[in-house]
């Protein structure tokens, strides 16, 4: 981006370049397109650099709820997992371009609506993701003890809203509803030795919380078989490679799956190859040491779909989950779970279901379809309302690493571009971006946190994690946040 | 932007960024034009982008250094935690590039548009032989709708 920069052209026709250069000026001004992106995330930041990236004049101003940037890349990637969050280097860089701006404490909705965008932006992009979870719907699940993965993630992660989570992590057994990769990092982050997470941007209170944890065992339960797991290799490797634990893996669930995957794409094969080793070969001198010596386990369990959860004799607390015992109809991804008629019971004191994330609609005046949990568009054009944009989870569903919503947001951000160029977006029609959003925030009592204020927060948490030999310590409290940059 | 990832929190799973990279101001003055490899890599809209790195470097270093004009390359900086470095090789040169291990392989699984000749570009580093050599950036989105680009004069 930066060797653009300098160079000077001029796109739209010959008049334009008569002009004197302070009259070009103006005209370009004019011209420019204002674009609202809403959410911080991955959606939101990727987006934004597409049209940045691909049109010289686009101003693009990025929305958030929180004081802080990054969505899920802050709140959902795990402590341990480092490396993915190196995207926030490309994100900062997007934020510091002089066409982009980042305001964050601002809740679209709320504080400044929809109607309101649009009046002051020529294209608003919705990236606001999915800040609720699928429930079960099944008996005692409001039970102490059970949780979203969606919240205890939040928790660990030092989401302002799960601050306050206090999970009891007090019996031995812990089960989680899900095979994905969620459900993967919440039994490690519950099982991982202290010393690890304790090098991790994993908060201090929750890191408390799991040093008192009684819990030893982790099930990871799922309603179909072993070929419809949704985690991916990575990391059931680091699972199954997990110290100072072992896996349980029974091997009446993996008998004979090697010769089933002979021939299906090589992703499933390898990671259904490694289930199978895991659970039938005779294990490595070093690791069968290192899983005699374990203190804690984890495992799988199949074609169980839970049916209750079951209070303990005071009513309030779980003590364990009924489950129904399934049958697959069908093979592959489009295999089926059904009933059995067979009931089983698992004792448990802490229950994380983990069946997905969950859209909510922002705004009643924008489509939403509450099924399918996504707003309704074509190729990120929100259906029915010109003007009006969708990137992320919001708009395909709640599933996918940072590459898929990478990809899904430069799609959109084509579709906006597009519209830019034919016309559909109207350029004629000033708009004021933020200047307008200003004030109607102003006369709301709403102060928005600038980017260089995030990067004050910023350098405060990794400060103080400096001091506890973490690469930060996350501000959970976003009283403090807005106290620290005197908001 | 490598100077802030230099610094790597914590372990990780995956290979991380050579380090010797960072002493390379005058490094590379000392280098000899014997260790330069020029690659060839055909962008999503077809456009022939020709650049030139030294012996040892990584495909994303080369990418970044020169600042190719790729989308979304290399997100995680060279540690093997996403596939958005996924590149195509001809069959000639991807025969000589040296074994993928586990850990490439299990991040290369999750790419788009997997073919028997792609590797991730941050785990192959130039040799001499790769000089002249052609590589494809794959499909990212399973759209195929023209790319717009309203940023060079049209």
């Amino acid at each position: 981006m930066g060797s653009r920069c300098g160079r000077v052209c001029w796109k739209w026709g010959s008049p334009l370049r008569r002009l004197t250069g302070f009259s070009r000026l103006l005209s370009t001004a004019v011209l420019a397109p204002q674009i609202c992106v809403v959410g911080s995330g991955p959606a939101g930041f990727y987006t934004a650099q597409h049209l940045l990236k691909h049109h010289r004049l686009a101003r693009v101003d990025i929305y958030e709820k929180l004081p802080v940037p990054f969505g899920l890349v802050r709140f959902g990637v795990a402590p341990d997992h480092p490396e993915v969050k190196n995207v926030i280097n490309t994100f900062t860089q997007t934020a510091h371009s002089d066409r982009c701006s980042y305001y964050g404490n601002i809740t679209i909705g709320k504080d400044v609506t929809v109607k309101e965008l649009q009046r002051a932006y020529h294209a608003v992009v919705l990236s606001y993701g999915a800040e609720d979870n699928r429930i079960l719907g099944i008996p005692g699940e409001n039970l102490s003890g059970v949780y979203s993965a969606r919240a205890f993630v939040g928790w660990y992660n030092g989401l302002p809203e799960n601050r306050d989570l206090k999970p009891d992590l007090s019996s031995e057994t812990a089960v989680v509803l899900g095979q994905g990769n969620v459900a993967l990092d919440v039994a490690r982050v519950l099982l991982s030795p202290l010393d690890i997470l304790g090098k991790t941007d994993i908060t201090e209170g929750s890191l408390a919380a799991i040093a008192c944890s009684k819990i030893k065992r982790v099930w990871l339960v799922g309603r179909r078989g072993p070929l419809q797991v949704a985690f991916t290799i990575k990391e059931l490797r680091e699972m199954i490679n997990l110290p100072g634990t072992r896996p349980l893996l029974d091997p009446a669930d993996f008998t004979g799956l090697g010769d089933v995957v002979k021939d299906v794409p090589r992703p499933r094969k390898r990671l259904t190859e490694l289930m199978v080793k895991s659970a039938l070969e005779k294990p490595g001198e070093k690791e069968a040491s290192r899983w005699a010596a374990a203190t804690k386990e984890w495992g799988l369990k199949f074609q169980r779909s839970p049916l209750e959860v079951l209070p303990a004799a005071d009513g309030k607390q779980a003590r364990g989950i009924r489950m129904a015992v399934t049958r697959l109809e069908g093979s592959g991804e489009s295999a089926r779970a059904v009933p059995t008629g067979e009931v089983e019971e698992l004792e448990c004191g802490l229950i994380l279901s983990s069946i997905g994330y969950r859209s909510l609609p922002l705004d009643s005046l924008i489509p939403f379809d509450p099924k399918l949990g996504i707003i309704p568009n074509s190729l990120g054009r929100v259906q029915g309302t010109p003007g009006l944009y969708c990137s992320g989870w919001v708009k395909r569903g709640p599933t996918g690493v940072i590459i898929t919503t990478m990809n899904d947001s430069f799609d959109t951000a084509q579709s906006v571009l597009e519209d830019l160029q034919s016309g559909v977006l109207d350029l004629s029609n000033t708009k004021e971006g933020f200047k307008s959003v200003r004030s109607i925030l102003h006369s709301r009592g709403v102060h928005p946190v600038t980017f260089s204020d995030w990067e004050t927060i910023d350098a405060a948490e990794v400060a103080r994690g400096k001091l506890a030999g973490k690469p930060r310590e996350k501000i959970v409290d976003p009283q403090e946040m807005l106290q620290l940059i005197s908001h | 932007r490598w100077l802030l990832a230099a610094w790597r929190p914590g372990g990780g799973s995956g290979a991380a960024r050579r380090p010797g990279r960072f002493f390379g101001v005058s490094a590379r003055a000392r280098l000899s034009s014997e260790d330069k490899v020029t690659v060839h890599f055909i962008n999503r809209d077809g456009d022939k982008l020709t650049a030139e790195g030294k012996v040892g470097d990584s495909l994303l270093d080369v990418v970044v250094d020169k600042n190719l004009d790729i989308d979304g390359f290399g997100a995680c900086e060279g540690t093997l935690a996403c596939s958005t470095c996924h590149l195509i090789f001809e069959d000639h040169i991807f025969e000589k590039l040296d074994a993928i291990t586990d850990e490439e392989m299990d991040m290369l699984d999750l790419a788009y548009g997997l073919t028997e000749t792609s590797r991730l570009g941050c785990q192959i580093c130039l040799k001499k032989f790769m000089n002249n050599m052609t590589v494809r950036v794959p499909e990212a989105v399973a759209d195929a709708r023209q790319s717009i680009d309203m940023s060079k004069n049209s």
